[in-house]
């Protein structure tokens, strides 16, 4: 099914998606991948704020090219997810819902989606060019040291992803290929 | 003797960084055209129109196809008779690395020691591999290579009873293990023989090998045939959503080992196999 949606991610949105829909959306998330993780649940761990308010937000695991002149932001694809399922659930529990990568979650990250009404994004892993072009704005807002790897504000339109896993813990990676071995054998 | 200057080589390594990281191979773009035009599945289509789309831009607009734009991977091939003056070869290579990561806007990926951390800030160093060859060129090729897919790469040290079999089985079962995390459809460099390093570095060879060429033994060309096929059959698909299309393309590259041993290193790279050669 396809679905265009406006952020920020609710509680009552994340729950109309359903893992292989096909969305397209716009607003405002934010970007983080390794060391941005690392940095921001040390700060949590802490006791200290985060740089963005993590209620309902997105979190995009990219570390995108430098901007050419005249560009918004360089190429922009989604990196392997599984390597922020150490923090996924923290910064799920301090209120952010959505996620944008790509790759296989451990379970820990889904139990988490189901208590928390997670929801894993995909964006096509190598089409770095193709996504730029709906990142209208990008702005540098923590961790500027970490070069790539900084957290980045971004607003997107009709950002074209896929619901890998939803909030009923629902995987496309498993149902997807099943559907596909068994049409093929029928 | 010929005379070559470290700095042509600087200028021909940046030259290739940018170009490898805007410019997707013929061989790799006619694959996927190739497997678009067979793919029956509906979100497997979607997915492959749309990294067709994206490589097309890539190239249209000269920026990189992939934000990933890898460690540098440098393969020197020097002609004996060749003698490199004014400079020192890995430095001059790693200028050519720095520049090109530098004025293409291209992603430093490098981090200085693996534990402890910190980004060089200039992508360097560059992987360099340098082999003494005959002639008195000195042939360079750039093969820029992302790590979502590294990760997934795996090596095993068989004993020799594990026959043709065993690596069969090693080559599904890396790939069914690495499932949507390297951004499939991939491309898969198999090394099998030498010693444990030597496997590793065939497996990376076999990745900058055109995907429509073949093993020249007979025995392994038939091998990368079935294998390839084999591995469509899993049904991963592209980006791991289902579909015929896991896998545009799989190479073989083998040498001599021990009687004791059968090592077997499967690398494997995603649908943006990049790689870049000139000679100088």
């Amino acid at each position: 099914m396809e679905k265009h949606i406006q952020l920020p991610l609710t509680e009552e949105l994340a729950k109309t998606l359903h893992a292989g829909d096909s969305v397209y959306l716009t607003g405002t998330i934010y970007t983080s991948r390794d060391a941005g993780h690392k940095r921001m649940c040390e700060a949590l761990a802490r006791g200290e704020q985060l740089p963005f308010d993590p209620t309902d937000a997105t979190i995009y695991y990219v570390g995108p090219t430098p901007a050419k002149p005249g560009q918004v932001i360089g190429s922009a694809g989604p990196t392997t997810s599984g390597r922020m399922d150490a923090y996924a659930p923290t910064m799920m529990s301090v209120g952010a819902r959505g996620m944008i990568g790509k790759g296989a979650r451990l379970p820990e990250v889904v139990d988490a989606m189901k208590q928390y009404s997670g929801v894993y994004f995909g964006a096509i892993g190598g089409a770095g060019a193709l996504l730029a072009k709906c990142i209208k704005k990008c702005e540098l807002i923590a961790y500027e040291d970490l070069g790539a790897e900084a957290l980045r504000k971004l607003y997107v339109e009709d950002m074209p992803l896929v619901v890998i896993i939803d909030s009923q813990g629902n995987n496309l990676y498993e149902d997807g290929r099943k559907a596909y071995l068994a049409g093929r054998q029928s | 003797m010929r005379e070559i200057q470290a700095q042509q080589i600087t200028d021909v390594v940046e030259k290739l960084c940018i170009e490898a990281n805007q410019y997707l191979p013929e061989d790799v773009q006619e694959a996927i055209r190739g497997c678009r035009a067979c793919e029956d599945w509906d979100i497997a289509q979607g997915v492959l129109d749309k990294i067709i789309d994206n490589f097309e831009i890539a190239r249209q607009e000269n920026v990189p196809i992939c934000q990933d734009t890898g460690m540098a991977c440098v393969f020197l091939e020097i002609g004996q008779d060749v003698h490199i003056v004014g400079g020192n070869l890995a430095e001059a290579v790693d200028e050519g690395v720095r520049r090109g990561y530098d004025k293409g806007y291209l992603r430093k990926s490098v981090v200085k020691d693996p534990v402890r951390r910190g980004n060089t800030g200039d992508n360097t160093p560059a992987m360099l591999y340098t082999e003494i060859v005959p002639g008195e060129q000195i042939k360079v090729t750039v093969g820029p290579k992302g790590f979502g897919s590294e990760n997934m790469s795996a090596i095993r040290m068989f004993k020799p009873s594990h026959g043709l079999q065993g690596i069969k089985d090693f080559i599904l079962e890396t790939v069914e293990a690495a499932g949507p995390n390297p951004c499939p459809p991939i491309v898969v460099g198999v090394g099998i023989g030498g010693t444990f390093d030597k496997a590793a570095l065939l497996a990376k060879k076999a990745l900058m090998r055109p995907i429509d060429s073949s093993h020249p033994d007979p025995f392994y060309a038939d091998l990368e045939k079935e294998m390839l096929q084999k591995i469509n059959e899993l049904g991963i698909g592209p980006q791991g959503f289902g579909g015929k299309t896991t896998a545009i393309g799989l190479n073989i590259e083998t040498m001599p080992t021990h009687i004791a041993g059968m090592p077997c290193a499967v690398n494997i790279n995603c649908h943006v196999t990049r790689h870049k050669t000139e000679v100088i």
